[in-house]
């Protein structure tokens, strides 16, 4: 199944280019060896000394390992996930040995044989490779799935109840708009409901965010404005799909719905080298009639999402003063599948 | 209400194809009830300008709309001498329906059904109104919050006061005045009530003083044998100053601090 190699967190064998992978071995090892550290320290004093000494010890061989998993990535994972995980252990030992070997003036200098530094090593990693493997098991593919598509399948009801009042308006004075309207409201549940591993192009998300917004401005008329600024070269990226509609109902209910002269809808999509932005504002400052209420799901619901689909590589920021409210999404440009 | 008479009925809602939904249905309805549509409103405030020109039996009213919602619209009301009955709709809205249920008051769903509408139009008149009170309390509970407006008679006219624009309030005797930039207007309400419907915005100076919170520049002692206040509160648009009891000193000069 194609779509499970979307997910950071689902493989056994995890991505070695993905940020959050790397933090988290180069956190992990460094744990490890300060617990080794620590139970080779006589007393609690020496420890910081043991924890740098292992430090000097481990950085070399650790950050070269990585690097190298990083470039062997994609071959480590065309293997059975067993042997993936033996070459994984190899390459550790393997690096250390050899540092060891080549440095060895600097290695006998601390008093470590080499064969003690190998074996270690591939503990450490062995650990770590254990640790993925039940985070694997935790996000399986299956449960990362469900959770998306039932995170995805939220449009608010306020939304459908009022457009479908709308569309029952329009059915007798105007039965082509009505028609319009409901294949727009079809769409956006196909999409709602769709499968949430597939990945969709800004293009494609924009042409379902105009659709969404064309519903809500038969309801709210003139009051409902919006600003595009889209930059064409990040309409080819690839994005999980319903990133911007949920927004953009945010942007409506709070910022639109609530204030009798409405407002402007403001939408920005970057794309530099390696990050694309997604923008949405709206006004705020409606008085005292406002839809409290559920704001925080909305954006908690994306931010989960993100998670699922970028680990640490993703990320979702809120600006907001009194009179304005801005999310923006920061998501790592040209991500091709692995 | 005999049968031959039209049902007058002003429908309030700030979308306009949900206005017009209504008005379709009625137009069906018309061989079983006849009606007439005498206005539309976008919100209550232009629902209660057209009350002041025109009769009306029946208000259809949308529950949460910007300016001022049907709630509120509702309990202003009360005051009118021949008030019209309201039939609230909503489409989807899990605080107004639960406190509506609450409350045993009566809503229309919407996409509105045509016999839906026709029994909830037969018996809007049988039902007493809910009172001002219970609708204060149920429009806080759905917007978190306050009215939008107080309401001030004047000479048989109903005048609408905005919150925000409101400096301080003052109790004189059986009365509340409400003092604005421009003017003063008497209210119905009392200061404890008020106190408690805006927490968020009035904070008490002294027993018959509420002041907004955004209004006040400054305080200073007052004299030691000043026998009226223990201090004085500035404001930044009036050159009123308010009296400060003694036990809202410490309050009062937290908030300017905070």
């Amino acid at each position: 199944m194609a779509s499970i190699r979307h997910f950071p967190a689902t493989h056994p064998l995890p991505d070695w280019r993905n940020l959050g992978v790397m933090l988290r071995a180069l956190l992990g090892i460094n744990l490890l060896a300060a617990l080794g550290a620590l139970m080779s320290a006589p007393a609690l004093a020496d420890w910081p000394a043991r924890c740098l000494e292992a430090a000097a010890l481990v950085e070399p061989a650790l950050l070269l390992t990585l690097a190298l998993l990083y470039l062997v990535r994609d071959l480590l994972r065309r293997l059975p996930v067993r042997l993936g995980q033996a070459s994984v252990l190899l390459l550790a030992g393997g690096v250390t040995g050899g540092l060891a070997l080549v440095a060895v003036d600097f290695y006998w200098l601390f008093g470590h044989a080499v064969s003690r530094m190998v074996v270690l090593a591939m503990l450490m990693s062995a650990c770590l490779l254990g640790y993925f493997e039940l985070r694997a098991r935790v996000f399986s593919p299956a449960q990362t799935e469900a959770r998306l598509a039932a995170l995805n399948a939220r449009i608010r009801p306020h939304f459908l109840f009022n457009s479908l009042n709308a569309v029952l308006s329009l059915i007798r004075a105007r039965p082509q708009q009505a028609e319009a309207a409901l294949e727009s409201l079809s769409d956006l549940f196909r999409a709602a409901m769709g499968d949430p591993a597939a990945r969709v192009t800004v293009a494609d998300e924009v042409a379902l965010s105009r659709q969404y917004l064309e519903l809500e401005h038969l309801r709210l008329g003139e009051r409902l404005t919006v600003d595009w600024q889209i930059d064409p070269d990040s309409l080819c990226q690839e994005i999980p799909p319903l990133m911007l509609q949920p927004l953009l109902e945010n942007a409506v209910y709070h910022g639109i719905e609530p204030r009798p002269e409405g407002g402007v809808v403001s939408v920005r999509i970057t794309a530099d080298r390696d990050q694309l932005q997604l923008a949405i504002a709206n006004p705020l400052g409606a008085g005292p009639v406002g839809h409290a209420p559920g704001n925080q799901m909305a954006l908690a619901n994306i931010r989960e999402r993100l998670a699922l689909y970028y680990d640490l590589e993703a990320r979702l920021e809120i600006d907001q003063d009194d009179q304005h409210y801005e999310v923006r999404i920061y998501l790592p440009c040209h991500r091709k599948p692995y | 209400m005999s049968p031959e008479t039209v049902l007058k009925v002003l429908i309030v809602d700030d979308e306009p194809l949900a206005r017009e939904r209504l008005r379709t249905l009625l137009g069906d309805l018309a061989v079983q009830l006849p009606s007439t549509v005498v206005g539309e409103a976008a919100n209550g405030l232009q629902a209660l300008a057209v009350l002041r020109e025109q009769a009306v039996d029946v208000i259809l009213a949308d529950i949460r709309m910007p300016g001022m919602d049907g709630i509120e619209l509702a309990g202003h009301l009360g005051s009118m001498p021949k008030p019209p009955a309201v039939i609230f709709t909503t489409a989807y809205d899990n605080y107004a329906v639960q406190a509506f249920d609450l409350n045993a008051l009566d809503y229309l769903l919407k996409p509105v059904r045509a016999q839906r509408l026709l029994t909830a139009l037969q018996k809007v008149r049988q039902s007493p109104p809910p009172s001002a009170a219970l609708l204060g309390e149920i429009g806080q509970q759905v917007r978190g919050g306050g009215r939008s407006h107080l309401a001030c008679h004047e000479r048989g006219r109903l005048l609408l006061v905005p919150v925000p624009e409101i400096l301080y309030l003052k109790a004189d005797l059986k009365y509340v005045v409400a003092h604005t930039r421009e003017r003063d207007y008497l209210l119905d309400d009392t200061l404890t009530h008020l106190e408690a419907e805006f927490p968020e915005r009035f904070i008490r100076l002294h027993r018959a003083v509420l002041v907004a919170r955004d209004a006040l520049a400054g305080v200073e002692r007052a004299a030691d044998d000043d026998a009226e206040a223990y201090g004085w509160a500035l404001l930044r648009d009036l050159p009123d100053r308010l009296p400060i009891s003694r036990r809202q000193w410490g309050p009062v000069k937290a908030v300017l601090q905070g």
